[in-house]
């Protein structure tokens, strides 16, 4: 069967279930243009090179594949002693009786329906907008079917310095949960906004975040994605920095049956800063792909990626990742690292870093590596009387401290490293030697 | 403190025979040097006894204050008393060193039962001990033995066996890459240590490590095994003449 036809019949499998939202106006437009991308896209299927390392059939399924809940036990729920406000979904619908009142000094926030019925609206350059941008030269499906879906969202506009971080909390609560949310974040000039996303979400999670930072303002996002064993996930990230901006976004994974994670990221200001990180942490039935696509326009940006995945009992990362540096970026600083260590055989890291430069005026480094624990480290710390586990978890937390190093509030980065650390003395004490 | 019988050891990957039989007796606040040519095997003595992968033991024992080492994990030996002092100590990118020393000490006294040091008084500790080996601040923050110079590394080595006040030291060419003054500093640690209930095995191939750390008893490794044992003055003969008469003697 012609590519294009399995494409089109996946497609025509997964929104069979799924109703089309309602929505006249702007925000109705922007969903009948995304519906003619995907329509002519179709869905991923393995055959696509894009999907090459990653088998998409679980998330072009009609119906999600069943994940039960994770029970953290008396474990704090992530940024539990950070002060934030907290905006609540549960199977991907917002709860309003669990989250916080929606002001707050700085911002204006608002659910994407109420935004449907405004004649005029900030998020009518965004919404959609960047993701379409983001369909070429890789087109990116499941982006479009959020644009297209997703009946739920959040529209999150910083005037100024936001007083508090806003956490978006995914809560997972039907095993076969198929979660679509699209949300569209705008910093304007010189504005401060931390956003702060944890949970699993739904058995199946589809999410498309937008982010436009306009010239000078910093927006820093910190994402720890649910330890639902089972559940599946296809985010995407888009995002636009303006002049002098600053973009940066850390996210945390352990566990979770597929993860796709995309990030598609344009310096389009002179001077601009992305700075994307990764850590994730797998055992056993787990796969884990980043994919990464950072485009430099102006001059004098400076992109950084740094991925690190640590992979146990036949757990699977994958990193697919780019820097394109069109033609007038001249002195363009671009950095990509992506590794792995592997604490056994069965685990395996399958990378595809790239670089496409059409200036000639530019520094981009880039590599990728897949190691082995250091047996000799081990045993020097076992020989100083550490424990063969924690010693383990010594150095791992060491290989992921690249990444962490990217999360700029100390208080948030502890809290990621005593995550790690206590799932690597969970995982270590099972698995292991 | 420290009985070996009979040590037989061999690489586990391939036949080779490292150790043929090694006895060694050593009695509490003694101090014991090994003595021997390049490749006889003291460094293999010295990672079995601390337990690393990779030998089979094939006959033997050793056993500490009574207890048989050879059935322990590494981190159990340590915890037990044991200390080696690394011949080429190792670099840990990303671990500090002062983390490092305070989980391994933390480590040892969780293991005996005893309660942890707090931080405050943990870094008291460490600053009065790194001083006395001329170690800086910044040599404490930094990554484990990363971009030390080879007289760092070993002066490290003698900070964290001061930290451990272990029972039983093992100093693996302690000397080696160590200038004059450097190699007074890491003697003067090693005899500030000395007493009645600790041990030493000082693994060197140089008298002048001697004229700074008094042994008891000087042993001579060939061919994995000990051929010759004696007093203080049998460094000087090596150091005069050689291993050659000492081996002619014997073969
Ligand atoms: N892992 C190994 N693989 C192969 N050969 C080994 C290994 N470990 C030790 N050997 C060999 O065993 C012999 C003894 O080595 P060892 O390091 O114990 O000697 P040494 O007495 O400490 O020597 P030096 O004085 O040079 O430090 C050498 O021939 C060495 O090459
Ligand atoms: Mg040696």
């Amino acid at each position: 069967m012609a590519l294009a036809k399995v494409k089109e019949d996946a497609l025509s499998a997964r929104v069979a279930g799924l109703s089309l939202p309602e929505a006249a106006g702007w925000l109705g437009a922007a969903r009948t243009d995304a519906r003619a991308r995907l329509q002519a896209m179709g869905l991923p299927v393995r055959r696509d090179e894009y999907w090459r390392y990653t088998d998409p059939s679980s998330l072009v399924a009609q119906d999600a594949p069943a994940a039960s809940r994770f029970d953290p036990g008396d474990e704090p729920e992530a940024f539990d002693g950070i002060d934030r406000l907290k905006i609540v979904f549960v199977d991907g619908v917002f709860d309003p009786a669990a989250s916080d009142d929606l002001t707050l000094a700085g911002v204006e926030i608002e659910r994407l329906e109420t935004a449907a019925s405004a004649q005029i609206h900030w998020a009518q350059g965004i919404f959609g907008v960047l993701e379409a941008r983001g369909q070429t030269p890789v087109a990116r499906p499941f982006a479009a079917l959020g644009t297209a879906y997703a009946k739920d969202g959040i529209l999150i506009r910083a005037t100024g310095r936001a007083a508090r971080p806003v956490a978006l909390i995914y809560s997972h609560s039907s095993d076969t949960s198929d979660a679509i949310l699209h949300h569209c974040v705008k910093l304007e000039a010189g504005s401060n906004l931390t956003l702060l996303e944890s949970g699993p979400a739904a058995a199946r999670f589809t999410k498309v975040l937008e982010v436009d930072v306009a010239d000078g303002a910093e927006f820093h996002h910190i994402r720890v994605q649910g330890r639902d064993h089972e559940r599946r996930a296809a985010t995407h990230l888009f995002a636009r920095v303006g002049a002098g901006a600053s973009f940066k976004s850390f996210t945390l994974t352990a566990n979770g049956r597929l993860t796709r994670n995309e990030a598609v990221i344009e310096l389009a200001g002179p001077a601009a800063r992305a700075h994307l990180a990764g850590a994730a942490v797998g055992d056993g039935d787990f796969h884990h792909d980043d994919t990464v696509f950072v485009t430099h326009t102006a001059p004098d940006c400076e992109s950084r990626q740094v991925f690190k995945k640590v992979l146990m009992n036949g757990a699977t990362g994958v990193f697919q990742g780019k820097i394109l540096v069109r033609q007038g970026a001249q002195k363009t600083d671009g950095y990509q690292i992506s590794q792995s260590l592997l604490l056994d055989e069965d685990s395996q890291f399958l990378a595809k870093p790239e670089l496409e430069i059409y200036a000639d005026d530019v520094k981009c480094s880039h590599g990728s590596t897949s190691g082995a624990i250091d047996e000799t480290a081990l045993f020097y710390l076992q020989s100083r009387g550490v424990p063969r586990s924690a010693a383990q978890g010594l150095l791992v937390l060491a290989f992921l401290a690249e990444a962490i190093e990217e999360v700029a509030d100390e208080v948030i980065a502890d809290d990621i490293r005593s995550r790690l650390e206590g799932w690597l003395a969970r995982h270590a004490a099972k698995g292991g030697k | 403190m420290l009985e070996i019988k009979n040590l037989h050891v061999k690489l586990e990957e391939e036949d080779k025979v490292i150790l043929r039989g090694v006895d060694l007796k050593i009695g509490p606040g003694e101090v014991h040097a090994i003595m021997g040519p390049n490749g006889s095997g003291k460094s293999t003595l010295s990672y079995v006894l601390a337990g690393r992968d990779g030998y089979s033991v094939t006959d033997g024992s050793a056993t500490l204050e009574g207890a048989e080492l050879l059935e322990m994990e590494p981190e159990e030996r340590a915890a037990a008393g044991l200390f080696l002092a690394f011949q080429y100590p190792v670099e840990i990118p990303g671990v500090g060193n002062m983390t490092f020393l305070r989980t391994a000490v933390n480590a040892q006294r969780k293991a005996r039962g005893e309660p942890e040091l707090s931080a405050g008084d943990f870094l008291k500790v460490v600053r009065e001990k790194a001083k006395t080996l001329k170690i800086d601040a910044d040599m404490l923050k930094r990554p484990v033995n990363v971009g030390f110079s080879g007289g760092e590394k070993k002066r490290n080595e003698i900070l964290q066996m001061a930290m451990l006040e272990p029972r039983m030291c093992i100093l693996d060419e302690t000397d080696s890459g160590l200038d004059v003054d450097a190699m007074k500093l890491v003697s003067d640690g090693v005899n500030a240590l000395r007493d009645a209930g600790r041990s030493f095995l000082v693994i060197t191939h140089y008298q002048r490590l001697l004229d700074h750390i008094k042994p008891d008893v000087v042993h001579i490794m060939t061919a994995g095994r000990i051929i010759r044992t004696g007093g203080p003055e049998l460094a000087l003969e090596v150091e005069a003449n050689g291993y050659a008469d000492i081996l002619g003697e014997v073969g």
